[in-house]
């Protein structure tokens, strides 16, 4: 049974995914990788407002391929969130409630997703055409010369992913893969 | 004395750019389907069909599996009697690289200076790597890159007295230590011997070899399929979700090496496994 989940976000909704629930994502949610991230936590120590309203907030961590004519995008996956992890927090407390990726997050992440009440998305890794089926429409609204890493604004429509990091700090990487571990 | 033309070159790397990218090898998809029909855990197997499907929609669609369309790495075999006409071989591979991202709406990932860090907006410069063999023959291989499993890979220059058992724990903790990180079910290349970039080659190019094809040496193989049983024990499963299927392929190379060395490099690939070749 999956879960349909409108942004924004709010506490609420937030409070009410647990890790492990199968997710389908409709509304708005912005993209950002490493060096939109390095130039989002550069505006916060220039004192420059974001290129988007963080309260409630979804970003994803993704890359995208270039859009063939007529399609919204090109290939969409996550690309792997642990490098943005020292960049993350900061944008926790400013009221960023959702990140979508795809492997580890650290401790100092966890604790401002718990501190803040957010949460973390797992997108499939490489599924990128599939997952582009989701979305409806994308429109660059910031850093246009970082090419396939400005942040763009994304409409998306029962946009697949799971809950994997909820904000009671219940990590499924750790749940699961112990109950498959042989010895 | 045979002749390739660089136009023959750069039309062969193009296409193979795009066919890289867009259609899952046969040996990969074969694996995934095993491997799905044995997955006990429902998101995984849930996972590994969606893996599979999305390949599909690649093809049908000539749209890239994966966003992370990587960084070329390319391999050519020249004959001793063979001869490339017309222009050189490294343009006519780099000219190949930047026509296939560019037709083929393929993400350019290529930073022109690792510090300064602006994009080279057509994917170049590739990674190639030559091979001389004797004869008339050239074959070239495309194999796109992509990094989410590159960061993964770890290399170890092990003590002789380490042994089989310290390589065998060196690559279960990479593999670990990797968890959901690399798009598992991954496909595991290691190299041992040779020297520290000699390892990291060989690494590197046991991912081209076909998953049903273990090594000739026997006491290779049995250490390739020791090694992928050890790896699917550690329940990381697809996308480090839990499950059986961690790896579907380990391929180990060798080389001879120093009386005091025993390098080891793991190289991850994840579980679009992308190469292609072709002799010209």
């Amino acid at each position: 049974m999956k879960k349909k989940i409108q942004t924004p976000l709010t506490n609420e909704i937030v409070e009410s995914l647990k890790a492990g629930d199968q997710i389908l994502l409709s509304g708005t949610i912005y993209t950002g990788r490493d060096a939109a991230h390095a130039r989002l936590i550069e505006c916060l120590k220039n004192n420059e407002p974001l290129p988007f309203d963080i309260e409630g907030s979804i970003l994803y961590y993704v890359g995208p391929a270039p859009s063939k004519p007529g399609e919204a995008i090109g290939s969409c996956g996550p690309t792997t969130s642990y490098r943005m992890d020292d960049l993350t927090t900061p944008l926790l407390d400013l009221g960023l409630k959702g990140m979508v990726g795809k492997g580890k997050r650290d401790l100092k992440v966890i604790e401002s997703m718990k501190q803040n009440k957010a949460v973390y998305f797992a997108a499939i890794g490489g599924a990128g055409a599939l997952i582009a089926n989701s979305v409806i429409s994308s429109e660059i609204i910031a850093y246009e010369d970082l090419g396939a890493e400005a942040i763009r604004k994304l409409e998306v429509k029962d946009f697949p992913c799971i809950v994997v990091i909820d904000c009671y700090g219940e990590n499924m990487y750790e749940t699961e893969r112990q109950k498959y571990e042989r010895k | 004395m045979k002749e390739v033309s660089a136009f023959n070159i750069t039309k062969a790397v193009a296409e193979m750019c795009q066919e890289a990218n867009f259609d899952l090898c046969g040996d990969v998809k074969e694996a995934l389907i095993h491997f799905k029909e044995k997955e006990v855990s429902p998101i995984g197997k849930s996972i590994l069909e969606d893996i599979l499907e999305n390949a599909e929609l690649a093809t049908v669609k000539r749209v890239p599996m994966c966003q992370d369309t990587g960084m070329t790495v390319v391999y050519v075999e020249i004959g001793s009697e063979t001869v490339v006409v017309d222009g050189f071989i490294e343009d006519a591979i780099n000219d190949g690289i930047a026509i296939g991202y560019g037709t083929g709406y393929l993400r350019k990932s290529v930073v022109k200076d690792p510090l300064i860090r602006v994009n080279t907006n057509d994917n170049t410069p590739g990674i190639i790597h030559y091979e001389m063999v004797e004869g008339e023959h050239f074959k070239i291989t495309v194999a796109p890159k992509g990094f989410g499993s590159e960061n993964m890979s770890r290399m170890k220059m092990l003590k002789p007295s380490d042994g089989i058992e310290g390589v065998k724990a060196f690559v279960l903790e990479t593999v670990s230590e990797a968890g959901p990180n690399p798009c598992p079910p991954i496909v595991v290349g290691v190299g041992i011997g040779g020297t520290i970039e000699k390892a990291a080659y060989i690494a590197k190019k046991s991912l081209m070899r076909p998953l049903d094809a273990h090594h000739p040496d026997e006491h290779i193989k049995a250490l390739e399929i020791e090694l992928l049983d050890s790896i699917n024990k550690l329940g990381i499963g697809p996308q480090g979700l839990g499950g059986l299927t961690t790896a579907i392929g380990v391929n180990i190379e060798t080389f001879p090496t120093h009386i005091a060395g025993l390098p080891v490099v793991v190289n991850i690939n994840c579980h679009a496994a992308r190469h292609v070749s072709r002799t010209l």
